[in-house]
């Protein structure tokens, strides 16, 4: 398979300064460099992206995922290394980042389609699906300062995805818009799946790179610390997460290292039935007495989030050493299938990962009844 | 969507990210970017003007008040005594108020426009080119109002030698480009650039023979010494000569004074002689040009970072 879009050996620093000489006069005022520090925030990260894939970009904030994206976009360049990319790119760095306030809404389409590297022709030809999509027929002669922060990026993006470009970069915008307009975009990016395009898909929702893309690439300070399908990645990116996280534990004098072991049905198997309990059993190690709260997640075969329990309600304490937890699904209302299990500890609070175990166990649900789909209703007919 | 063709792989353009890239591959960027580029002075053009009554015309106001006011004082109070002053004026100023105005609003373009330069991805120096493209637009409306001037007023150019003008015109779209896009991309780094550039454009211009007769107080003067080649070390005064000598068209006139003196306001060179100068011009322009594409290629990579 030729590959779309190639990252090659990609390193970048940025200068830090404490005091940045800006002009000519400091300069001269100031000899010398300045006191600079240096921050690596790509260091030696090659992956390829192959012809029709979507590829998830993965990493917490400050990790050099945007940075990464940009480099690929070409609005930053790699310090060392190389970047090549087969066709059009369209980025998706900011929705409508080109646009002229004063201009109308059809002479901006123009120009930032130009911006993404359209040719006057091609504009023309999607001129009235670009419009169509965005939903603004009757406003697109008015010059865009007049529009809604929601016209605005809806323009933005209409025009970047019916640009239909090769490479698509997508660098969390998917988060605009009201909800509706956030499922067309979604359609959209499906159906530029579905045409086989490329799309690169920065984010920190494991979610949403579980469920779009094939293949997912997890970055950790500046380093690629996987290359992966996105189910392996995701596990790789949680894993990272609390990694890090433990630092932070410590600071807040909860100093106690939580590791889940495993995971063991009370039958034996990891077999359910539909609306009935079923019940597991887990081994949990900890360094030092802590106070969390227990998750499970529960994923279908598309990578699609069926569940996920709210923390807050299954508090557990835990001793040092070694224990068994015992985790009960008090009645499971769904159909048969198998559910990839994520379990994890987190703090009582919630926002600490304390343990966290990827796709420790897949739940096979057994149904004998009639009923199709997902979930298990309970009709109650008079 | 409709399903547009769609290149196999081998086919699509490379287009390669890396901190080195070549003068040509650089060249060949600008060359793709070239709609962007019309489309990005077609915008500026209608929002510079934008509803306002006057519209497109008010790129005149400036220059004319200049004209108006340089006409004042040399030709009434000053009384130099050049017959149609004004059509000289004009040539020279027609010149000169080109190159000055892309040097000013390519200086600081990139500054200017930092919130695109952050988020989208295209060739930067199309933005210093789209201050040439939009100041050029403004120079052929101002060459047309001096047409219909010099039609009323019945003065004739030298049309024998009026090849020159296209010439002359290329290299100082040529140098004006080149400062353009070195100047945009020094003032990234150093921001006090803009307010040298203001000085110096202004001493520039005192430096450069539009207002005064370059024939009649320079050569005078730096010629006895034999040192006239120094004032065209300042590349802006051959072009501006051969504006004059164009459209103005003479070169001995008779003066308006009381005395009707015969006077020299325009070097008698032959064409060939002017052809020659802007020709060099035209390779220096070049050279310059390709070095600031060079220099500016270096410090580009790094603007979304000073920005």
């Amino acid at each position: 398979m030729t590959s779309v879009v190639d990252v090659a050996n990609v390193e970048k620093t940025f200068k830090l300064y404490k005091q940045r000489h800006k002009s000519l006069k400091d300069r001269v005022l100031h000899p010398g460099k300045g006191n600079a520090t240096e921050l690596t925030v790509l260091q030696d990260v090659s992956f390829s992206v192959g012809e029709g894939e979507t590829i998830g970009v993965l990493g917490r904030n400050g990790s050099g995922k945007s940075t990464l994206l940009k480099c690929i976009c070409g609005v930053l360049q790699p310090t060392a290394g190389q970047i090549t990319v087969r066709g059009d790119l369209a980025g998706l760095l900011e929705l409508g980042a080109g646009f002229q306030p004063e201009l109308s809404g059809r002479d901006n389409v123009y120009l930032s389609a130009s911006m993404l590297g359209l040719s006057r022709r091609k504009v023309d030809s999607v001129f009235d699906e670009i419009v169509a999509f965005s939903e603004l027929e009757k406003f697109i002669d008015t010059p865009v300062k007049f529009f809604s922060s929601g016209m605005y990026v809806r323009l933005g993006f209409a025009v970047a995805v019916t640009a239909a470009p090769d490479v698509l970069v997508v660098d969390e915008v998917l988060a605009v818009g009201d909800e509706r307009f956030q499922a067309k975009c979604m359609d959209r990016i499906r159906q530029f799946q579905s045409d086989g395009r490329t799309i690169l898909l920065v984010s920190h929702n494991a979610d949403q790179v579980r469920s779009l893309c094939s293949r997912a690439v997890v970055l950790e300070k500046g380093r690629l610390v996987a290359d992966a399908s996105a189910g392996e990645a995701v596990k790789v990116f949680r894993e990272h997460l609390l990694g890090t996280q433990e630092s932070k534990a410590t600071s807040t004098g909860e100093d106690s290292d939580v590791v889940i072991e495993w995971v063991r049905g009370v039958s034996g198997s990891f077999t359910a039935r539909t609306n009935e309990r079923f019940e597991f059993l887990t081994n949990v190690r900890a360094s030092a007495p802590v106070e969390g709260a227990f998750v499970l997640e529960l994923y279908d075969q598309a990578g699609r989030l069926v569940a996920r329990t709210d923390a807050t309600k299954s508090p557990i304490s835990l001793s040092a050493g070694m224990q068994e937890l015992n985790v009960a699904i008090e009645e499971l209302p769904l159909l048969d299938g198998a559910y990839q299990m994520n379990i994890g500890i987190v703090s009582p609070d919630g926002d600490t990962v304390l343990a966290w175990r990827e796709q420790i166990a897949v739940l096979e649900v057994a149904y004998v009844g009639r009923g199709a789909g997902q979930v298990a209703l309970r009709l109650n007919v008079h | 969507m409709s399903p547009s063709a769609r290149r196999p792989v081998e086919q699509r353009p490379v287009r390669v990210v890396s901190a080195h890239l070549s003068l040509r591959q650089r060249l060949a960027a600008i060359w793709g970017a070239r709609e962007l580029l019309a489309y990005l002075v077609s915008a500026d053009v209608k929002i510079k003007y934008k509803g306002s009554f006057l519209g497109i015309m008010w790129s005149m106001v400036s220059p004319a008040m200049s004209i108006a006011i340089y006409f004042l004082v040399f030709q009434v109070i000053l009384k130099n005594g050049v017959p149609d002053y004004v059509v000289m004026l004009w040539a020279g100023m027609l010149a000169w108020t080109l190159f000055s105005t892309i040097i000013n609003t390519a200086t600081g373009i990139i500054v200017q426009r930092s919130g695109i330069v952050k988020k989208v991805a295209f060739p930067r120096e199309i933005l210093a080119l789209s201050t040439v493209g939009t100041a050029t637009v403004y120079f052929f409306l101002q060459f047309i109002v001096l047409a219909i001037l010099m039609a009323v007023m019945g003065h004739a150019p030298a049309w024998s030698e009026l090849w020159l003008l296209p010439l002359s015109f290329l290299a100082l779209l040529l140098l004006a480009s080149a400062f353009g896009v070195f100047l945009s991309a020094a003032n990234v780094y150093f921001r006090d650039t803009a307010h040298l550039v203001e000085v110096g454009i202004f001493l520039w211009f005192w430096l450069t023979p539009v207002v005064y007769s370059y024939q009649r107080t320079v050569a005078p003067m730096l010629g006895a010494k034999g040192l006239a080649w120094i004032y065209l070390i300042n590349p802006i005064t051959p072009i501006v000569l051969t504006f004059q000598r164009v459209l103005y068209g003479q070169t001995s006139v008779t003066a308006t004074t009381p005395d009707h003196s015969a006077i020299t306001v325009l070097p008698e060179w032959s064409a060939l002689h002017y052809a020659a100068l802007n020709g060099l011009l035209v390779a220096i322009g070049l050279a310059l040009f390709f070095w600031a594409i060079r220099i500016f290629g270096r410090l580009q990579g790094n603007f979304a970072e000073e920005l």
